[in-house]
């Protein structure tokens, strides 16, 4: 994983699951659809993400498909990153 | 036309999608009272059946009681149908106002303020007393209408894990450049049972300067020692900001609700609450009602004591048999199975055993955490229960759901 994929990665690890949990956070894995992250309680990502990469994510564009994947997420991040520089 | 054929297409298509996933809900047709047991039309048209019903918030067997009817009818004579108004333009009898103070006196607080139901005070008071210099702390199983209720404010929302202290205690860390900061929990969680750890919550909101939100609809009236909520059964009573509760679960069964707590808290609700300001006033027959069930849960607790005897007789019976059930001790017992279809089997194999329940899944709870939800009611008897667990028993043993845990029993349905 890249850096920023890993950094989404450790937030998900430590915001969402329980303590020991043996559940695998691939990039591709699921999970908004796959019951690991809830549409209630993606708001603390939404926030993460927009303070640590200094963005600001619009709430149209924070969907549950956006926010379902490691993937997805550092995608839209890096759209939002190249926003603010202009490309 | 504004509804077009391509409009009845659409939702004809979405409507067979919830079916072919399994997850269509159907009605079923009551030809009784509510008690423990009632007489059941289903499918549609064919003969009423009676059934030991183990699914009803009917906590302490007072939706059909004689006393309460007569208190009700009585109602409906000296204060009318119905108030036609909202409760700020003529819609405040008396008798709303004594409900409120004698509601005020059982839950401990300042004040307390009707709703027409729970779900509206909680859809209406976050809006009312919090701005965006705020921020909402929620456990994340509190109820839809508390989830609801957040989403119509402006105030930042956070969750914590389920009723994990620790993440708790690193959000009001976070948030404290917050203006006020607001935990929020169920008092008893409605899809799994178990309590909230409100002591330790209280303990945290006191060290970072906080306050304090319970919805304790799943425990008005009989969990403490004296059925006055999870506050009294935490030995936090009096020191909960806002308490939400129903007076349509153990409280009489009819419909209603209040937030009660800080009076000036409430004041904002009866200034600012949207439902308050633009729904009716609860109906003069629900509060007369209302009022002769705190009357009774005040002068005795032999209810909620049968109760809570039936809850634990009633979880050792299916522990025996085998089922997998969510550890708790309220009269909230869920036995786990986990796959959509086989709950909705289940269920329908109870209700030809003569017992009526229903198979929960999602969206009421998360996607592979189907289940059967009983709850017990101070009405039944134990015999009732014998019958009832006998069939569990008869419907387990068909499903050969008996002694498998989570996996195994996804395994089975293939997931």
């Amino acid at each position: 994983m890249d850096e920023l994929s890993q950094m989404i990665h450790d937030y998900v690890i430590k915001e969402y699951l329980e303590e020991g949990s043996d559940q695998e956070i691939g990039e591709t894995t699921p999970l908004i659809t796959g019951g690991i992250v809830d549409s209630f309680s993606m708001v603390s990502l939404k926030r993460f993400l927009e303070k640590k990469c200094s963005i600001r994510i619009p709430d149209e564009d924070a969907t549950p498909a956006a926010f379902d994947t490691i993937q997805s997420i550092a995608g839209l991040v890096r759209r939002f990153q190249a926003q603010q520089v202009g490309v | 036309m504004a509804y077009s054929d391509i409009a009845r297409n659409h939702f004809e298509a979405e409507l067979g999608g919830i079916k072919a996933a399994g997850l269509f809900k159907q009605e079923r047709y009551i030809h009784s009272p509510q008690f423990s047991e009632i007489e059941v039309e289903f499918p549609q048209g064919t003969t009423v059946r009676k059934c030991i019903n183990v699914c009803a918030n009917n906590y302490l067997g007072l939706s059909s009681h004689p006393d309460v009817i007569a208190a009700a009818h009585a109602g409906l004579d000296s204060r009318g149908y119905g108030m036609s108004s909202v409760r700020f333009i003529c819609g405040t009898q008396d008798i709303h106002r004594e409900l409120e103070n004698r509601l005020t006196d059982f839950l401990g607080t300042e004040d307390t303020l009707l709703f027409p139901s729970c779900m509206d005070a909680n859809a209406g008071f976050f809006e009312a007393c919090l701005t965006d210099q705020d921020v909402m702390i929620a456990d994340r199983l509190v109820h839809a209408s508390i989830v609801d209720g957040m989403r119509l404010c402006k105030a930042m929302q956070d969750t914590y894990k389920h009723s994990d202290l620790n993440h708790l205690e690193s959000k009001l860390q976070e948030h404290q450049d917050k203006r006020f900061r607001m935990v929020i929990t169920d008092g008893v969680f409605s899809m799994d049972g178990d309590l909230a750890h409100l002591a330790e919550i209280a303990w945290l909101a006191e060290k970072y300067n906080a306050m304090v939100f319970v919805d304790d609809s799943h425990a008005t009236g009989f969990i403490g020692r004296t059925g006055r909520g999870t506050h009294e059964h935490c030995g936090v009573f009096g020191k909960i900001d806002v308490i939400t509760t129903t007076l349509g679960k153990a409280l009489g069964g009819a419909s209603g609700g209040c937030v009660s707590g800080r009076k000036e808290l409430v004041e904002m609700c009866r200034q600012r609450a949207r439902p308050y300001l633009f729904s009716n006033a609860v109906a003069p027959v629900i509060v007369a009602g209302a009022l002769k069930v705190l009357e009774l849960i005040s002068s005795t607790t032999e209810r909620r004591d049968k109760l809570e005897w039936n809850a634990k007789y009633w979880r050792g019976l299916l522990k025996a048999s085998g089922f997998d059930l969510k550890e708790g001790e309220s009269p909230i017992v869920p036995v786990m199975l986990y796959d959509a279809k086989l709950a909705q089997d289940f269920a329908a194999d109870l209700f030809y055993e003569g017992v009526y329940a229903v198979g929960f899944f999602f969206p009421v709870v998360p996607q592979g955490q189907a289940r059967i939800r009983t709850q017990l009611s101070a009405a039944h008897e134990q015999r009732q229960l014998d019958f009832a667990a006998e069939a569990f028993r008869k419907v387990g043993e068909k499903h050969e759901v008996l002694g498998l845990r989570k996996k195994e029993l996804l395994a089975r349905a293939g997931g």
